[in-house]
């Protein structure tokens, strides 16, 4: 067993536990301990990440317990693609949190860590319950961190959230424990192959289960009509918290991928393509729900909570699509569309400071100092979250459009996806203009926006035009990830069987 | 004994549901409560009801699935710190937004 695997959950970990520790300690210690944790989390999630590259998927059994009665956790592409993603953007938020937002409650590092513990635990996790339990730690992480700071709108949103979430999870627990008193287990590996032969008379109780297990990880990967509570909860909490929610929709979406690909996979019988008939079109429906918020919205945050609603849509829709090439373009989309949602709620949160009392909201403002600065950032950020070549989106979108064209459903994925880019390219214009362009003299004085409070937001928008520099080599290993999640055999065996040692490339 | 369980899980499900789309914020963490009090009871029969077996397997005796009872502990520690956590807000919610309804306004009857 190689421990690597365990890295990216007791760091956080850990971190969170010396810094709840250290709470009395100045500020400058227990920033200086979260930033360097945090950057050894990078350090980690890319080792681990180079080792399954080479060496294939790792399986590691705590306590030495063989599946499926000990709990595994599973290092395959996909999570720890994932774990690298998380652990990229939570270094960039940090950074922007350290300048000071971090300041309007005692605990916000202390959460930040513990979130980042729930989310590489869901991400590697091979056990559902363990799911449910990681689910929990991240969300409880998250309802902190929603609320930090306080302010009525942001109370109510978090009120709405986390009641949501609460019914979330006890379906959660209905759909666990309805797989459990059919099929007498909850490892994964070991639920799909006994989902290939489950008997008849259960088949009833096993769908209704997987299709309450999708409802949930929709509410979380907002996916349409349960999307309705993401743009009052994102949009108005902290910048960096919502810029780390970017990443929370993807957990919903990552667990959908694993349950579609490996529990109700073309392989699994009598509820094989269980997802199939809803994946699609709601996918499809999210993004025209979100394409119309992001036309409607009056405030950049706002905005970018929409965007956040598009790319949860346009992601299940490559999902939906199956196949290698639609998993492949779909990873290359998360990665592309994490980043640019939390650059934007970071740029978002800059010029909510800079603008005064006009705030972020998209009318005339006063005329901002280093506003070409600020503006370059927002037309690179704007131009990737939209979709536009050459930067990370449009490869994303051309994937993706490209894996849908042998699909028989190819008309209504181009004309949905290609009218929300078009009409999501002009609401982002209409919003630079009135940001930047439109000057209102009457505005209160600007405060002048720090260079350094950039850095985060420029360090996003870097890593989005670097997945264009090496769109290649990420492409392939996303080919070589999605050729691993349509041949489930060398998850299960790696699990199953100890012998086999890691899961073959 | 199996028909009276799955009734009482289903009226705790039924009144949890229609107590958390109440408008305001008491009754709905009652029903957010009994919602959790139903998914124990449920995880706790989904290892099937035995009497008088104990969870401990021995040699020659028949002994009941522990594994739920793992599984509901863990559910119950984790549903009483969301409660908990779920009541505080409320009482936030009910200071700062000056009255008790989730949309933190009233709506005119």
């Amino acid at each position: 067993m190689n421990h690597l695997v365990i890295a990216p959950l007791l760091l956080p970990l850990l971190a969170g536990t010396i810094l709840l520790l250290l709470r009395s300690y100045d500020t400058p210690v227990r920033r200086g301990l979260s930033v360097l944790a945090t950057f050894a989390l990078v350090g980690i999630s890319l080792a681990l990440l180079l080792h399954v590259a080479e060496h294939g998927g790792q399986v590691y059994r705590l306590g030495n317990w063989a599946a499926p009665f000990g709990i595994v956790l599973v290092a395959d592409r996909l999570a720890v693609t994932m774990v690298l993603i998380t652990s990229v953007l939570a270094a960039c938020v940090v950074l922007y949190a350290v300048r000071g937002s971090d300041h309007a409650g005692r605990y916000f590092h202390i959460l930040f860590q513990m979130q980042l513990f729930g989310l590489n635990g869901a991400f590697l996790t091979g056990d559902l319950f363990n799911l449910f339990v990681f689910f929990e730690i991240l969300l409880i992480a998250s309802y902190g961190l929603l609320l930090h700071g306080g302010g009525r709108k942001r109370t109510r949103a978090g009120l709405h959230y986390v009641v949501l979430n609460l019914i979330g999870s006890t379906l959660f627990l209905f759909a666990v424990g309805a797989l459990y008193g059919v099929l007498g287990t909850l490892n994964m590996a070991d639920l799909a192959q006994r989902l290939s032969a489950v008997p008849a008379e259960d088949l009833g109780v096993v769908r209704a289960a997987g299709l309450l297990l999708f409802g949930v990880f929709a509410l979380k990967a907002a996916l349409a009509p349960l999307h309705l509570w993401l743009p009052g909860a994102y949009g108005h909490t902290s910048a960096p918290v919502a810029a780390m929610f970017a990443i929370m929709t993807k957990v919903g979406a990552y667990a959908i991928l694993r349950v579609h690909s490996l529990m109700f996979g073309p392989d699994a019988g009598p509820v094989a393509g269980l997802l199939d008939p809803w994946l699609l079109p709601l996918a499809l429906l999210t993004v025209v729900a979100g394409t119309f918020g992001i036309l409607a919205s009056q405030r950049l945050a706002e905005q970018a909570a929409y965007l956040v609603i598009v790319s949860a849509g346009t992601l299940l829709t490559a999902f939906g699509l199956g196949g290698a090439d639609a998993f492949a373009a779909g990873l290359y989309y998360l990665a592309h569309s994490t980043f640019a949602a939390a650059a934007l709620f970071l740029l978002a949160g800059v010029l909510s400071h800079a603008r005064g009392t006009t705030g972020d909201r998209l009318v005339a403002g006063p005329a901002l100092p280093r506003g070409q600065l600020l503006g370059g950032l927002f037309l690179l950020i704007a131009l990737a979250a939209s979709g536009m070549p050459p930067l990370s989106g449009f490869i994303g979108k051309w994937l993706i459009l490209q894996a849908s064209l042998r699909e028989p459903n190819m008309a209504w994925v181009l004309g949905v996806l290609l009218v929300s880019s078009l009409l999501g390219i002009m609401a982002l214009a209409r919003s630079g203009s009135r940001l930047f362009l439109k000057i209102d003299e009457n505005a209160v004085a600007p405060i002048p926006a720090r260079v350094g409070d950039l850095a985060a937001p420029a360090a996003l928008a870097i890593a989005g035009i670097a997945m264009v520099v090496y769109a290649g080599p990420v492409y392939e290993f996303a080919q070589a990830t999605a050729a691993q999640l349509i041949q489930p055999g060398g998850y299960l065996a790696a699990v199953l069987q100890p012998a086999t040692g890691g899961i073959a490339q | 004994m199996e028909a009276l369980i799955a009734i009482v899980i289903g009226v705790l499900t039924a009144s949890g549901v229609y107590l958390s789309l109440r408008g305001r914020t008491f009754p709905m963490v009652l029903g957010l409560t009994l919602m959790s009090y139903a998914v124990n009871l449920f995880l706790f029969v989904m290892g099937r009801l035995a009497i008088g077996t104990p969870p401990i397997v021995r040699e020659g005796a028949s002994y009941a699935d522990p594994l739920p009872q793992a599984l509901v502990l863990t559910a119950i520690v984790i549903s009483f710190g969301m409660t908990a956590f779920v009541v505080i807000l409320a009482l936030r919610a009910r200071a700062e937004l000056g009255n008790d309804h989730v949309d933190g306004e009233e709506y005119p009857r």
